[in-house]
């Protein structure tokens, strides 16, 4: 019993001692590589928090990568077979009241994505923080009682949407409960707060998040996921103007 | 001279017939000018108000610029060429960067267009003095219809974003300095104007343009490349071609309202000679022709036109006089079309639109007054006499 202790000690001593090791960038590849994945399908919800009331909404989405991704909104009927796809840096959205494609470009990018606090060029973003982001690990704090690095992010290169974000990475499941992403001249843009996680296959994934629009009044838009599946096989049609229309 | 004396007795003979045809003939008249007066109020107006506050004496635009779609802002920023940077260095041009931007007034994400000028520039009659640029927080002037659409008082504060020339996100607290009242929709609807060497570093484009606009003092406009000119013509089309379209429709109400004076007139002139078969009869046999006898009668109906044109004289001056000095209020629908439009239009009356519409007038009650008479030259006298049409 008690050498069993010991080992369980030593073990301890070293994931303590591994974990001290972890550079900014090493916690930064193993958030992208909770966040991110080869592709995926999931069905989320969208709760956007207006000040004339609250709209849900529900979509189905597939992601391939960082390029590429396909998202039909399910509920409510209003919304219900809208969709929007997004090959690289550009974006389409499919409205079925009007029967028609349009391509979502220049201002228009800035805009709202339906309601929320998120604008289309948010969804646009590379996901894939460690390959455009410097790294600093800055402090560490406690989020929602859970131990997080503070880490905080300057672009690597210009013309990235956020100069800079300050993010609070959780020490074990390695998601950023908390995000932060600020303007050039360091103004709060917008914040991201993971309040429920969950745990698909191996890797850690948030549930329940809360995106908000710093400089604007509302009480942000939440994210739900419903459910999501990791590395399967979508069809390249997926991926075509032709299935917005379908 | 017989003829006119002769005519001129039976119209005083007619008595109310006569003064009825007068009045809707001078009605007529008088409508035609002033609505008329209205359209070229309208467009000496608003072009003026282009002119001075926007258009100036033509503008470059950057190649990629095209106000109408919006899509193409986004790469619509240029160095300037260094023969038209000399223009500037004159004070005969003005520099003009346009950028889009997202504003948070009360909190609320709104997009709107950020223009940098020059506050010293002379060329175009914007109250840039206001913008002071030497505080830290950003200077930003609007114009009343941006003011009241995002609910901006001077004095208060926004939030402004925008993407610098790289693409990142930038932000920074505005105030706004002054309210400017303008009639020119396209420097006040969704519009923040802000000191042009601000909003360079601010999108780290030093140097460099959407629009330059040129002073009307300059006459000879050269070409560089990738600036394309636009003249003033061009640049006012929207208007000219919108006041050219509304007259029409306008055009289209004077042809009636024309047309039931004509038919007043050719009314009377059928009566007439109806009734005063046994009057031609006799003028006839007391030797008149009956070329005589047509020009009596066409010319009864011309001094109707004639009378016409006294009353509208008489009656229309002052009152058009007093409709060019109150105007017309404009509904505050107009405020959506875009165009230049003011809250009042005053007519302007031009020699070429009264006296243009008078000889229309004249030329159309000659016209039916004529050819009513046409059935004289079919008349026997002797059956005229009796009493009988031919």
């Amino acid at each position: 019993m008690k050498n069993l202790m010991i080992v369980l000690l030593l073990v301890m001593c070293c994931g303590s001692v591994q974990a001290q090791e972890l550079t900014g960038v090493g916690i930064l590849e193993k958030v992208d590589d909770n966040l991110t994945a080869e592709n995926y399908k999931a069905i989320s919800t969208m709760i956007i928090k207006g000040r004339r009331g609250t709209r849900t909404m529900q979509a189905e989405s597939w992601v391939q990568g960082t390029e590429k991704s396909f998202t039909e909104y399910l509920s409510p009927p209003r919304e219900k077979g809208t969709k929007m796809l997004k090959l690289g840096n550009e974006l389409w959205i499919y409205s079925p009241e009007t029967d028609r494609t349009i391509k979502i470009a220049g201002h228009m990018l800035r805009r709202s994505m339906m309601g929320s606090d998120i604008s289309y060029e948010d969804y646009m973003e590379d996901p894939k923080l460690s390959n455009i982001y410097n790294v600093e690990i800055i402090g560490e704090e406690k989020i929602i009682d859970r131990n997080c690095y503070v880490l905080e992010l300057t672009a690597k290169e210009e013309g990235l949407s956020y100069h800079s974000r300050k993010m609070w990475v959780d020490k074990e499941r390695f998601l950023p409960l908390k995000e932060e992403r600020f303007a050039k001249s360091g103004k709060l843009l917008k914040v991201y707060t993971i309040e429920e996680v969950f745990q698909v296959e191996e890797r850690w994934y948030p549930k329940r998040a809360v995106f908000k629009d710093a400089l604007s009044s509302g009480d942000g838009t939440e994210f739900i996921v419903d459910s999501i599946e990791f590395n399967i096989e979508i069809p390249d049609y997926i991926f075509s103007k032709a299935s917005l229309r379908k | 001279m017989l003829g006119v004396k002769l005519a001129y007795l039976n119209l005083k003979e007619a008595g109310l017939r006569t003064w009825l045809n007068v009045a809707v003939l001078s009605l007529t008249f008088i409508f035609i000018v002033g609505y008329q007066g209205l359209y070229v109020g309208m467009l000496k107006d608003s072009s003026r108000a282009m002119i001075d506050e926007e258009v100036a004496g033509g503008q470059y635009w950057h190649k990629n610029y095209d106000p109408y779609d919006a899509l193409t802002l986004e790469d619509s920023h240029g160095k300037i060429p260094v023969s038209l940077e000399e223009l500037i260095n004159q004070k005969k041009a003005t520099p003009i960067l346009i950028r889009q931007a997202t504003i948070y007034p009360a909190g609320r994400m709104q997009t709107a267009q950020l223009r940098g000028i020059d506050p010293a520039q002379t060329i175009v009659t914007i109250p840039l003095s206001f913008l002071d640029n030497n505080k830290e927080e950003l200077p930003v002037l609007i114009g009343t219809k941006m003011a009241k659409a995002k609910n901006l008082h001077v004095g208060d504060s926004l939030i402004v974003r925008w993407r610098d020339t790289n693409g990142t996100f930038d932000a920074v607290e505005g105030k706004i300095v002054h309210i400017m009242k303008t009639q020119v929709q396209t420097i006040d609807s969704g519009v923040l104007w802000v000191p042009l060497d601000r909003l360079r570093e601010m999108t780290v484009m030093p140097d460099e343009a959407t629009i330059v606009t040129i002073s009307q003092d300059v006459s000879k406009y050269e070409s560089y490349s990738g600036w394309p000119f636009k003249d003033q013509k061009f640049l006012i089309r929207d208007l000219t071609e919108m006041v050219k379209a509304d007259s029409v429709s306008a055009k289209i109400m004077y042809v009636i309202l024309l047309f039931l004076g004509m038919l007043a007139v050719f009314d009377t002139q059928i009566l007439s000679i109806f009734r005063r078969r046994k009057e031609i009869g006799t003028l006839i046999a007391l030797g008149m022709t009956r070329t005589q006898v047509i020009s009596l009668f066409t010319i009864e109906g011309v001094f109707h036109g004639v009378l016409a044109l006294v009353v509208s004289a008489v009656i229309g001056t002052p009152l058009l006089y007093l409709f060019s000095l109150k105007g017309m209020p404009l509904p505050q629908v107009t405020n959506e079309y875009g165009f230049a439009l003011a809250d009042r239009i005053y007519p302007v009356y031009t020699a070429g639109l009264v006296f243009g519409t008078a000889a229309l007038v004249m030329v159309i009650v000659t016209i039916v007054s004529f050819l009513p008479t046409r059935e004289i030259a079919k008349l026997k006298p002797t059956e005229a006499l009796k009493g009988k049409l031919a």
